[in-house]
């Protein structure tokens, strides 16, 4: 607002300047031009000269004209001129000169503005203007450009306080939208004009983020319904078993063998929420800090060590195919536990006597089995906690042992692809080695 | 055993107390840092079962200051944190064990026995025996009743672990951590075949089965 007035302001001095300035200006040039002429005249023609110049201007006159002449001799006594006499106010230095003219009939004053000059010492010569008409053309463009900017301080303000109206408004949609989303309705959105303005933007990048906010949520929310889903059942048998239990029937060893498998269904339970522990940690954690080089290759020996046995029980065999030292930034407990993951799976859903091959070199670790392998639709779906695709439904599992791989893979910077080995399922698991490492 | 238990926790040490107790050992409890830090430096005990927090005064500063005074008796770290770092700090610390809350009493007994045994095992020994069951850790033969038993490089250390643990009850963790050095949960039972595979060479064709399950806990090796 202060530039604004500050500018106006500028503009309106300018204004009055070109205009009402300029008028008298104009109007000094033209008396100064005069008595130049009338001094010639008197150079070439003497008195007589001039005075019949004057005279003969003042006959041209016409009513409204506001020339103003007067020559008279040394005692200003009026020798030829429209004045009736001198003028009782003193010239400045420069001759110019501002006085007062008799009243007209109307009683307004009339103010003039003049030139003396004198002529050869002996004769006085005043020349001015009438500066009436010409004080009301300044009165006209001073009210006019006041009048002027005081209606376009008007609009501005009027404009201002509407502009302001819609902003607040518009703040005011946002802010609405803000309390609902606040008070539960996660699906609201904030509306937008579609004008594409500021505003649209700002809405749309808040819709945008609550989209993510909701997807996220959603996630959490089918987590604990899994949750909840698949922790229902083992407990639902605990209590079950426990109930079989107190209810006696059968002898000691009988019970003994309930509360046995009551125990195993507890410890399976607790085995689940460790693992989904486990799985939340490696996510929140900041577990970098800890890394330190692991040689993968001694880490998938330790695996196929450990599951060999497992295997040959559904006398399936283990080829290994493994660069001797794959050196990577790790922590090697985490990464034995992911490897275990996988080929626990695929001992799990291989065919007996089936090979199942892992084949390790820079960069890369793949994993190969001849099961059912897993549907494209469901690539995304199996690392989700607590999925398990149809053909996984007879198996045993908590669904989490993927989302572990995941989890893991994810804190190691690891990409996980799954390819089909026709039949059966590939994981590929991509990473970077260490730098300084021989190849 | 005398084993003190510095846990701040009331229900986690009474449960603990109870367990102990019942199993005829004799159980001292304080309920914080300073207090136990005192107990544990002036009377003996054969292991104590410190948590990490502890009001006053956590529980690898109390471990610290016991190793600095010379104190070695076998210490069980308990935790609540129990992820990888923690483990490692806790050893560091000059604890001998970790165990992360929530844990089967079971596997806190075995624990408990296998440090303490170990302080009494650790003499250097070229030769284990367990029964007619022999293990020469020299020249890597294992022998039952005379004959010669063919077995793997991983099922001698495992059936080494159990013979220096004879009549104790390992745990299945404790076997992954100690004879596989891995710390991670299995989605199967892994040890459960390896076991079952150890006991097809060593007790196969005897008259005298020496590697038990022991439900709800995990195995022993008991002639």
């Amino acid at each position: 607002m202060a530039l604004f007035t500050i500018s106006v302001v500028v503009l309106l001095i300018f204004i009055y300047w070109s205009t009402a300035a300029s008028i008298q200006r104009q109007t000094d040039e033209t008396i100064e031009a005069e008595i130049q002429g009338l001094a010639e005249r008197y150079d070439t023609d003497g008195l007589a000269g001039l005075s019949a110049q004057i005279a003969e201007r003042l006959n041209r006159q016409q009513p409204g004209d506001s020339s103003l002449y007067l020559l008279t001799d040394q005692r200003l006594n009026p020798i030829v001129g429209n004045l009736s006499g001198w003028p009782n106010q003193q010239a400045d230095e420069t001759g110019w000169l501002d006085f007062r003219l008799g009243d007209d009939i109307s009683g307004k004053v009339h103010t003039a503005r003049g030139r003396v000059f004198r002529v050869r010492g002996r004769y006085h010569l005043l020349v001015g203007r009438n500066m009436y008409e010409l004080e009301q053309t300044r009165k006209r463009i001073v009210n006019t450009l006041v009048w002027g900017s005081l209606i376009m301080f008007g609009f501005a303000l009027l404009g201002g306080v509407m502009m302001n109206r819609s902003v607040t408004r518009r703040i005011d949609t946002i802010n609405k939208a803000s309390t609902e989303i606040m008070a539960g309705n996660l699906s609201k959105r904030i509306p937008s004009r579609g004008s594409g303005d500021e505003f649209d933007q700002l809405a749309d990048h808040l819709n945008h983020m609550l989209d993510q906010i909701e997807l996220l949520m959603d996630g959490v929310r089918r987590v604990s319904d899994n949750i909840a889903h698949d922790l229902r059942t083992p407990l639902a048998r605990l209590r079950n078993r426990l109930e079989t239990a107190r209810e006696g029937g059968g002898n000691d060893e009988q019970r003994m063998e309930l509360i046995d498998r009551a125990i195993q269904e507890a410890d399976g339970l607790l085995q689940t929420f460790g693992a989904l522990l486990r799985i939340a940690r490696i996510e929140a954690n900041n577990l970098q800090a800890s890394f330190s080089d692991v040689d993968l290759g001694l880490v998938l020996q330790d695996v196929t060590d450990l599951y060999e046995p497992v295997a040959e029980q559904r006398n399936q065999k283990i080829s290994v195919d493994a660069q001797s030292s794959v050196s990577i930034k790790g922590d090697r407990d985490l990464l034995f536990q992911a490897l275990a993951n996988l080929l626990d799976n695929a001992i799990k859903y291989s065919p007996p006597s089936s090979v199942i091959h892992a084949k390790l070199d820079n960069g890369e670790f793949t994993l190969c089995d001849s099961g059912p392998g897993i549907d494209e639709s469901d690539h995304d779906k199996v690392f989700q906690r607590f999925y398990r695709a149809d053909t996984s439904r007879s198996t045993a599992g908590s669904g989490l042992g993927l989302s572990l791989v995941q989890a893991v893979a994810t804190v190691h910077k690891m990409k996980i692809e799954l390819g089909d080995n026709k039949p059966g399922l590939c994981v590929t698991l991509r990473f970077a080695t260490n730098p300084n490492q021989r190849s | 055993m005398r084993i003190l238990i510095i846990e701040d926790d009331m229900e986690t040490a009474s449960y603990i107390k109870k367990g102990l107790e019942e199993a005829g050992h004799v159980v001292d409890h304080a309920y914080e840092g300073k207090e136990g830090l005192l107990l544990a430096t002036t009377e003996e005990y054969d292991a104590l079962v410190i948590d990490r927090m502890l009001p006053h005064m956590d529980g690898l500063t109390i471990v610290k200051t016991i190793r600095a005074s010379d104190i070695n008796t076998p210490a069980l770290i308990l935790s609540a944190l129990g992820e990888v770092d923690d483990r490692v700090q806790g050893l560091k610390a000059g604890g001998d064990d970790y165990l992360t809350k929530p844990f089967a009493f079971s596997e806190l007994m075995a624990r408990l026995e296998a440090l303490v045994r170990r302080v009494e095992v650790d003499a250097p020994a070229t030769k284990l025996q367990v029964g007619d069951l022999e293990l020469d850790l020299l020249s890597r033969e294992v022998k039952r009743g005379g004959k010669v038993l063919e077995l793997q490089p991983r099922e001698f250390r495992l059936l080494e672990y159990l013979m220096r643990h004879h009549g104790q009850v390992v745990t299945r963790t404790m076997l992954l951590e100690k004879v596989w050095d891995y710390h991670f949960d299995p989605q199967t039972n892994v040890i459960d075949v390896h076991i079952s595979r150890l006991r097809g060479k060593i007790d196969k064709g005897f008259e005298k089965n020496l590697l038990h399950t022991v439900r709800g806990a995990g195995y022993v090796l008991r002639s």
